[in-house]
């Protein structure tokens, strides 16, 4: 019977919002991909994690840097002794936006029977890895975390319902939930950084705050030299340079979340 | 018709009491849990769903299976059905309204639901929850009134009302396949990520569910004038047996992909709830009497003998509530969280204000299935005098 260009404009219109909405539940992402695409000549900022120069000490630092700056709270050694948790509540309500863990733990599914020694124990950095295609913008009910053009994966705290859907939906446990106030257990609080209220999910956020001044994020600041950041659409940058130069590996790459922390070994 | 919720017997008021009681209890913990916050829970970083999301997840259920009686009655014109349809649907308005409250209390920012309608966000599976289960309760509430205010007054129910009846038929699987979209598209959780998974809902809501109608409606001859009739209740038992037949191969089906294929990020789940994982694992027996129970109940249902006697038919159906309960409201959240996506095992385990606050809302739930089914009873009762 055919249908002519008029009668499929009106068509197209009528389904206009539903068609979007259908879209977006059986192809998440991709219209947002689509559109990324074609900002391909702006930003993509990415990590890359150099394990032959992040000893255990050099992590402890990153970690301390971010921490204190973002006033994230210290359930395992708190500020004040008549603040300190049993080992079940450390462990429960823990925050952690960069943190370190086994290889075996980091790198689940790729431990070996019989394996390159120094990799026994080695203790990786761990944080957010602003994937591509994240699954926790796509459940988030509310868009109160969201990815921007640059690739952050940003969170508003002000926005967040605390849902905890997208806790369920990383699987890096990037993501952290305020189960309590969290202030009594900011060592110093920095007036320089929002704290966080009861009841909102928190996780890194690549330091947008310092990217915005043309710093550095913190973690990278602080681990001379083992963590190169940069412009990903670049190809000139640390990062393009690095990713040339060494075999580099990423958590669970098969889920398809196209994460960009990568890790040379 | 409300009227009837006010005039009631000595055993009515005392219910209605305890039931009361026991949802103050739970909104006074509730509001300590909002000053603290969720700390209170047993909830964790690793386990950031507990009791609240599985109980509303087993809840959808019940709510869904109000379906199992309008079906039979609008569509296929299954006369019996009339006495027993009402009863389905204000099972269900009391399901749905469990289910939004368990929602609303496992929120860390309450104050903020309306985010959820202020920025829709049809990519995230919760936007539909939200809208099916509102819908739900919204048609359950209009069709179940009115149809009982129609059969009060002796008059034919408005023509305007049968193309909603009709909706609600769809509407109500829908309800309970957007809540296992919940899970079952989540990347990287292996014990969710099967496309069996609203299938498998269905099925133990299409049995729990009505198990549970069948117990309801043999307490409401036991305790009232209106008897919702011997056929009923037999061709329920026949919904039931296929269900939880079906119920029973489904886990099979699971079962068998899971272990033959020997994917660990698959595997490692049912290993934790059924042996226990790096040395921890208390659900073990509570898996274990589930799986194995609702097995033997599902042979029990298949003996005519067994079913047709009211007795050991109540009996075989509160094993079916309690097996699917356990399978559903405790072993899939916690077995999809355990272990964590970097293979640690932290457990979970409830505390106790937040059994007390669970408690207080099946309790606030009752006292709404109490009233609305007085009022049924009532017009029943009447209706027959």
């Amino acid at each position: 019977m055919g249908i002519n260009r008029r009668d499929f404009l009106k068509l197209a219109g009528l389904l206009g919002l539903g068609g979007k909405a259908a879209f977006e539940l059986v192809l998440p992402g991709e219209v947002e991909a689509a559109v990324a695409k074609t900002q391909a000549a702006g930003t993509r900022w990415a990590l890359v994690v150099d394990m032959r120069k992040l000893t255990d000490k050099v992590a402890a630092r990153c970690i301390e840097a971010c921490h204190t700056l973002h006033n994230v709270p210290n359930y395992l050694e708190p500020p004040d002794p008549k603040l300190a948790l049993s080992e079940d509540l450390k462990n429960r309500w823990q925050i952690k936006w960069i943190w370190t863990d086994v290889y075996e733990h980091a790198f689940v599914g790729f431990e070996q029977d019989h394996q390159w020694e120094k990799l026994q124990g080695m203790n990786f950095l761990l944080l957010c890895n602003h994937c591509d295609n994240p699954p926790c913008v796509r459940v988030c009910p509310t868009q109160a975390t969201y990815r921007r053009p640059d690739g952050i994966v940003m969170m508003d705290m002000h926005r967040c319902i605390g849902c905890r859907f997208c806790m369920a939906g990383c699987p890096y446990a990037a993501r952290s939930f305020n189960w309590r106030d969290p202030r009594p257990y900011i060592p110093k609080i920095n007036p320089d950084y929002p704290t966080r209220e009861i009841g909102v999910v928190e996780k890194c956020l690549l330091c947008e705050e310092r990217l915005a001044q043309g710093q550095q994020p913190a973690c990278v600041e602080a681990s001379g030299g083992a963590l190169i950041f940069g412009n990903l659409n670049e190809e000139n940058s640390p990062v393009r340079a690095a990713l040339r130069a060494h075999y580099t590996i990423r958590r669970k790459p098969y889920l398809g979340t196209n994460p960009q922390v990568y890790y040379i070994v | 018709m409300l009227e009837y919720a006010f005039v009631g017997t000595r055993r009515y008021y005392t219910l209605l009491a305890v039931l009361a009681t026991l949802a103050a209890v739970g909104f006074l913990v509730y509001l300590k849990q909002l000053s603290f916050g969720l700390g209170i829970t047993g909830m964790s970083r690793d386990v950031s769903w507990g009791f609240y999301i599985a109980q509303f997840t087993y809840l959808v259920g019940v709510a869904a299976s109000a379906v199992m009686v309008v079906l039979p009655y609008y569509l296929h014109d299954y006369k019996a059905f009339g006495r027993v349809t009402i009863l389905g649907e204000f099972l269900a308005v009391a399901a749905v309204t469990m289910c939004l409250l368990f929602i609303i209390v496992d929120l860390g920012r309450p104050d903020r639901l309306f985010n959820l309608i202020k920025y829709p966000t049809p990519n995230s599976v919760l936007f539909w929850d939200m809208i099916v289960l509102n819908g739900y309760l919204f048609l359950n509430i209009i069709c179940g009134w009115l149809v009982l205010e129609a059969e009060r007054n002796q008059v034919p129910p408005p023509k305007w009302l049968k193309p909603l009846i009709l909706l609600s038929i769809p509407w109500a699987p829908s309800i309970h396949t957007v809540t296992a979209f919940l899970y079952a598209g989540l990347p990287g959780r292996g014990y969710w990520l099967t496309a069996i998974m609203a299938p498998r809902f269905l099925s133990s809501a299409f049995a729990s569910g009505p198990a549970l109608l069948i117990l309801l409606a043999l307490l409401v001859r036991r305790f009232t004038q209106f008897d919702p009739g011997r056929e009923q209740i037999q061709t329920l038992a026949k919904i039931v047996t296929y269900a939880i037949l079906v119920n029973v191969f489904f886990f099979f089906c699971e079962l068998f992909t899971v272990f033959y294929s020997r994917i660990p990020e698959h595997m490692d789940h049912f290993y934790y709830l059924f042996y226990g994982l790096q040395g921890k694992g208390w659900l073990v027996p509570w898996m274990w009497f589930s799986i194995v129970g609702m097995c033997i109940a599902a042979l029990l249902m298949v003996s005519p003998k067994i079913r047709q006697n009211e007795t050991t038919l109540a009996l075989t159906c509160g094993l079916i509530i309690i097996t699917t309960y356990i399978d559903k409201g405790l072993g899939l959240i916690s077995g999809g969280f355990v272990p964590n996506p970097l293979h640690q095992v932290n457990e979970y385990m409830p505390t106790v204000p937040e059994i007390l606050i669970t408690l207080g809302v099946w309790a606030t739930g009752f006292l709404i299935l109490t009233i609305l089914y007085k009022v049924a009873v009532s017009v029943k009762e009447e209706i027959r005098a």
